[in-house]
């Protein structure tokens, strides 16, 4: 599926400034950025949920999308086997199709012990992996999904993870939202979004390295508008050369991204 | 003030037949700020509400001041719940003003981006907002204490640095901090952390402490996932980092084999585990 400079405007608010994307076959693709900076309307304006004021989208059948809304994505008043007959049924999947797809998913999300049990009565973790399951019950091309890892712990994150790359190996191409950036690092291409624009785009690797500057690693920060607090200590991006007998480092994914947040504050 | 803030001591709580938390002793001392780390249901969430006094503990005692948690006995906390606890139909001031009225304190004059939506409905703002109103609500009447439910979930890179600004200038100015998160970026800003596992507290102390000498195999290759799937296949406890995948307790000749086998080049290195290993080891045992 692409995106082509896409705009999407609520009222007076320009939630999505010519934002263009790329989801490859059997890929995945991470969409960062804080509250507001435009990742659910993206992937809303992708599934045709919201009205696009400028732009294109060249996206497959909505039979073969599967989307993943941030929220449960499953209803708490049913059992999960009762969610999947739900969904199965709206895709007009055959009994016998159905059965197999998800005891195979159920099984591999370790959901299989659970099947009886109200959606609503699960835990976060699994409540999380049961909208996965429905999202891919019609094996679809495109797999869409709304910050799937938020509120989640490692154990839980790390399972749903399991899933999310078995999914792409399997040739699912997956475009996924997340404010965690050592998630967005496995991905083949990440997007990172402010305020409705796109600030930077590619591979994780050339995002990183085609930044300019270094991280100094300080007690005391001597340029306050590009430094921020990391353990202890701080953190300071410096375009060019630091002050000799500085501590640098090389820059990170999430480094890039709030240098990148701090310079369009700093700008504007 | 020199005694401890908050203090856990034997504290247990049962739901009918499970035992939630299991003996937990600990303390937070003034201008302190401590982690309270576990996956999900290992007890923190049930841990802090005997704190707050909104859960009486089957067993042991829950102390704020040296006292049981008592109405007064709040006057002196600041709490942000996971739900951030803010009246939605509510604007951003009359958030402020019900919530000093509360505490018997001047309300607190809203910043920033708070300051150009203090007449909008709560329910109308972004949530990295409501959790600045959130934190100003459980501020402005200066408690001593402050307890924080996994604050930073669903906020971005710079928003977390910017609350854990706010975090140390509390802490700085001898509020003592107790934080749950999940995140172990976050974990790595407090001064000391608690573990919990199945409703245990299972180490305490600096990062070091929680790891107790747990190691990890970290293989870095071109196809992480394929890595991924084959490692997680044999069945060892797998985790991920960033694009490194990572075995946990591992056997390195075993996770060299099983790649090798595979016909997939990889760079593998034993290496210290991270907390997250840890919590995710505790979990699988």
């Amino acid at each position: 599926m692409s995106a082509y400079e896409l705009t999407v405007r609520f009222g007076h608010v320009l939630a999505l400034d010519d934002v263009s994307l790329q989801t490859p076959t059997g890929q995945i693709t991470a969409v960062v950025g804080g509250d507001g900076a435009g990742k659910t309307t993206l992937l809303e304006a992708l599934v045709d949920l919201v009205p696009i004021e400028a732009g294109s989208v060249d996206s497959p059948a909505r039979s073969t999308i599967g989307f993943m809304p941030a929220g449960a994505g499953s209803w708490s008043e049913l059992s999960v086997d009762e969610n999947v007959a739900f969904v199965g049924g709206s895709y007009g999947l055959a009994t016998d199709v159905l059965t197999t797809r998800a005891d195979d998913l159920l099984t591999r999300a370790g959901l299989s012990d659970v099947r009886d049990r109200l959606a609503g009565q699960l835990s976060g973790g699994m409540r999380k992996k049961l909208g996965f399951c429905l999202a891919m019950l019609h094996e679809p091309q495109l797999l869409i999904l709304d910050e799937p890892s938020t509120g989640l712990d490692p154990v839980s994150r790390v399972e749903l993870w399991r899933l999310i790359s078995e999914a792409a190996a399997r040739g699912t191409a997956v475009v996924l939202t997340t404010t965690y950036l050592d998630e967005a690092e496995r991905a083949g291409t990440v997007l990172v979004l402010e305020r409705g624009k796109a600030l930077l785009s590619g591979s994780p690797q050339d995002v990183v390295s085609s930044y300019p500057g270094v991280i100094v690693q300080t007690d005391s920060p001597t340029r306050p508008q590009f430094a921020w607090r990391h353990g202890t200590g701080y953190r300071e991006w410096w375009p060019d050369d630091p002050p000799k007998g500085s501590t640098t480092t090389a820059l990170t994914l999430e480094d890039v991204s709030i240098v990148a947040s701090l310079r369009q504050e700093v700008g504007s | 003030m020199s005694g401890p803030l908050l203090q856990a001591q034997a504290l247990s709580r049962t739901f009918g037949a499970f035992t939630a938390v299991d003996q937990v002793t600990f303390d937070v001392a003034p201008g302190e700020v401590v982690g309270l780390l576990g996956a999900n249901g290992a007890g923190k969430t049930t841990v802090i509400r005997m704190l707050l006094g909104l859960l009486r503990p089957t067993a042991g005692h829950a102390l704020l001041n040296g006292n049981p948690p008592s109405r007064a006995g709040r006057e002196r906390l600041g709490y942000v719940p996971q739900g951030l606890g803010l009246y939605a139909e509510l604007t951003v001031r009359e958030n402020l003003e019900f919530a000093a009225q509360a505490f018997g304190c001047p309300p607190a004059r809203p910043e920033g981006p708070m300051r150009e939506t203090r007449d909008r409905l709560v329910s109308d703002l972004p949530l990295g907002i409501r959790r600045q109103v959130a934190f100003l609500c459980a501020l402005q009447h200066r408690p001593d204490v402050l307890v924080l439910d996994e604050p930073s979930s669903g906020v971005e890179p710079l928003g977390r640095a910017r609350l854990w600004d706010q975090i140390r200038e509390q802490s700085q100015r001898g509020v003592g901090v107790l934080v749950t998160t999940h995140y172990m970026q976050e974990a790595q800003q407090c001064d000391r952390l608690l573990l919990m596992s199945q409703g245990r507290l299972v180490a305490q102390g600096t990062e070091a402490d929680i790891v107790d000498g747990t190691t990890a195999v970290a293989v870095a290759s071109d196809d992480w996932a394929r890595v991924f799937a084959v490692l997680s296949a044999a069945g060892l406890a797998v985790n991920l980092a960033g694009r490194d995948v990572r075995v946990i307790d591992p056997d390195l000749p075993v996770v060299r084999e099983l790649l090798a086998g595979q016909g997939i080049e990889a760079a593998c290195h034993e290496v210290p585990a991270t907390i997250e290993e840890r919590m995710t080891m505790l979990a699988r045992t």
